[in-house]
């Protein structure tokens, strides 16, 4: 796939601190990259860099091969992590706004079937649930039909049934060949929608690549996790167990062997529960952080 | 209860007393307005009655009865529409040997009575009739101009702070609209709503209140929807950096508040201190009013109050350029 932005050693400096320090990166055109990182990590200033909100201290950005400029704007779509909209207008309204600012853009039926907004589209912005909310905002992002449409934080706050609901949306634009650059902090969200996800630190990238690839560069081993009350400690001294509050982790690539060392120290598997490796854990390995910290 | 209470007490005392500025603006203004009005009224009081002279007044009989005050007059024609319009209470022309008087001012009688039994019985009578001007009459152009100002600065200098604060204006600037193309809609949709309010408090209140109207309708709409522009414009320059609505607020208050006591809305800059006076000028609501007034009562034309529309076009162009200067999406 050929690239549609190219990243070049971006900075961005804060009154002294180095928010984006020196990062470079492609998005191909058709691809869904996921930005990955703690609060802090430089993901949102990226963002508005590349979304052409902030100006970088050094580096470059370019769309197409060309620097950002009119022809970015008028085919970019964005969703900010937390955007007002004007009040006392309604859903219907703000998109013939927001259509209105574009030249080129799609019809206004075609968007509101594909991001369901039939049932409050004669309601008052301000009094739209999580869910229509994040999907209004979304097809205003959409509206100028975007080749790159920026998604930052969607699902953030959504309870799990209009967390999915978005997600369908994100896919069915992926099906329409757009490229999506999308900031989570949800690594399932991450893990489903991602062909290539960069994980940030301290302004740096510390991780690039499918989410498959980097767990299957970094780990070889599953977690068994039981309930603490069910696990003697010192009974099996060749097993490392974390702690982890109410329950112990056991990291391991012989699952069989480990199950029968288990059962052969006496420990009850009732409640014994098997997961793979996640970028949770891909992110604590990486960092020694949380993800969401 | 009372725990809780108390608790709560504390809680938004500390608040208050912890915002720096809500604590400064309400110690400061009410302050500022007791100075403000002590400085403007200083001196000696307000004489009873006023009297326009023509021409070099001798220094005796009539003309120095106490309480009245003596208005060196240049203008003759003007002189005798304020007699007619009871804003003089006599005129004198002292060369001519003639004097004005409205017959149907009762203040204007006793000033007659006065003048006829000092040493100036040769003065010919010159009559002449007016309807009185209420302080209602004279106070609505005031009042319409104060609501135009609100409105403008308001309206728009405190809506742009909030779209930027809450971020309106960052989804906006992600699109291909520029920085003109929304000042502009900002402008002209405050102004459209501006000029419908006006007309329709003129025409309703003209409904139920007979207040005088001498000028011409268009005149009087070219005033107010120039002053509506240049404090919208003014509007602009406030609103063009500050984030924090509270500080925004601050700031209209402490343009607002003085622009109404010293533009003459509710009392007559005449008589005031003379730096008062001098400060007015450079409020555009000083100038609206007096544009505005001197065509309701008056019947100024266009030409008459062409002074005040060029102040407020020159102050617009300069707000404009400024405000397009020093915005800022973020």
């Amino acid at each position: 796939m050929s690239a549609l932005i190219e990243v070049d050693n971006l900075v961005k400096h804060y009154q002294g601190v180095r928010a984006v320090d020196g990062i470079s990166f492609t998005i191909p055109r058709g691809a869904c990259i996921g930005l990955l990182g703690p609060n802090g990590a430089g993901k949102t200033t990226t963002v508005e860099m590349l979304e052409g909100i902030k100006e970088p201290t050094s580096g470059s950005i370019r769309y197409q091969g060309e620097p950002l400029g009119a022809k970015f704007r008028r085919e970019a779509g964005i969703m900010f992590q937390s955007t007002a909209l004007q009040e006392f207008i309604t859903v219907r309204e703000t998109l013939r706004m927001f259509r209105s600012l574009y030249d080129h853009g799609v019809a206004l039926d075609e968007l509101i079937d594909a991001c369901a907004l039939h049932s409050f589209l004669d309601r008052d912005t301000r009094k739209l649930s999580g869910g229509q909310r994040q999907r209004l905002l979304l097809a205003i992002a959409l509206v100028n039909d975007p080749q790159v449409v920026f998604l930052d934080e969607p699902t953030t706050g959504l309870d799990p049934q209009a967390r999915r609901m978005l997600w369908e949306l994100v896919r069915d634009i992926r099906r329409r060949g757009k490229t999506v650059l999308l900031t989570t902090h949800y690594m399932e969200e991450a893990y489903e929608l991602c062909d290539e996800i960069i994980i940030m630190d301290q302004g740096r990238i510390i991780a690039h690549g499918s989410p498959d690839d980097l767990l299957a560069r970094h780990f070889h081993d599953v977690v068994l996790q039981l309930p603490k009350a069910d696990f003697t400690a010192g009974v099996l001294p060749q097993l490392t167990a974390l702690d982890c509050g109410d329950s112990v982790e056991i990291l391991t690539s012989a699952v069989t062997d480990t199950v029968q060392q288990l059962l052969a120290g006496g420990v009850s598997l009732d409640r014994l529960r098997i997961r793979a490796r996640t970028l949770d854990d891909l992110f604590l390995e990486l960092t020694g952080k949380e993800l969401r910290t | 209860m009372m725990k809780r209470l108390l608790a709560v007490f504390i809680a938004r005392n500390k608040e208050f007393l912890r915002d720096r500025a809500a604590l400064g603006w309400n110690l400061l203004f009410p302050v500022l307005i007791v100075a403000g009005f002590a400085f403007a009224f200083s001196g000696a009081p307000a004489p009873l009655y006023k009297v326009g002279v023509a021409g070099t007044a001798p220094p005796s009989g009539f003309f120095t009865t106490p309480h009245v005050q003596f208005i060196a007059v240049d203008d003759l024609a003007a002189a005798i529409t304020k007699v007619e319009r009871h804003r003089l209470d006599l005129l004198v022309d002292v060369a001519g040997a003639r004097y004005w008087v409205n017959d149907e001012s009762p203040r204007g009688q006793l000033l007659e009575r006065v003048l006829l039994g000092s040493d100036n019985a040769a003065l010919r009578k010159q009559a002449v009739s007016g309807r009185l001007i209420r302080y209602v009459d004279w106070v609505l152009p005031g009042v319409l101009g104060m609501n135009i100002m609100f409105s403008a600065l308001y309206g728009v200098g405190f809506v742009i702070v909030r779209y930027r604060k809450n971020g309106v204006l960052k989804r906006l600037k992600a699109t291909p609209l520029s920085a003109i193309e929304f000042l502009a809609a900002q402008i002209v949709s405050r102004l459209w709503l501006i000029v419908a309010v006006v007309m329709v408090v003129f025409f309703g209140t003209h409904l139920f209140v007979d207040f005088a109207m001498y000028g011409n309708y268009l005149t009087l709409f070219l005033a107010f929807a120039m002053g509506g522009i240049c404090m919208i414009s003014m509007g602009l320059v406030i609103a063009a950096r500050i984030a924090s609505e509270e500080f925004a607020e601050g700031m209209l208050n402490l343009i607002s508040w003085p622009m109404m006591f010293l533009s003459g809305v509710w009392f007559s800059l005449e008589g005031t201190h003379p730096l008062v006076q001098k400060l007015a000028m450079i409020f555009p609501l000083t100038h609206m009013i007096d544009a505005a007034r001197a065509v309701m009562l008056d019947g100024a034309g266009l030409a008459a109050i062409a002074p005040q529309l060029g102040v407020l076009l020159a102050m617009t162009a300069g707000f404009l350029v400024i405000g397009a200067w020093l915005f800022r999406w973020e």
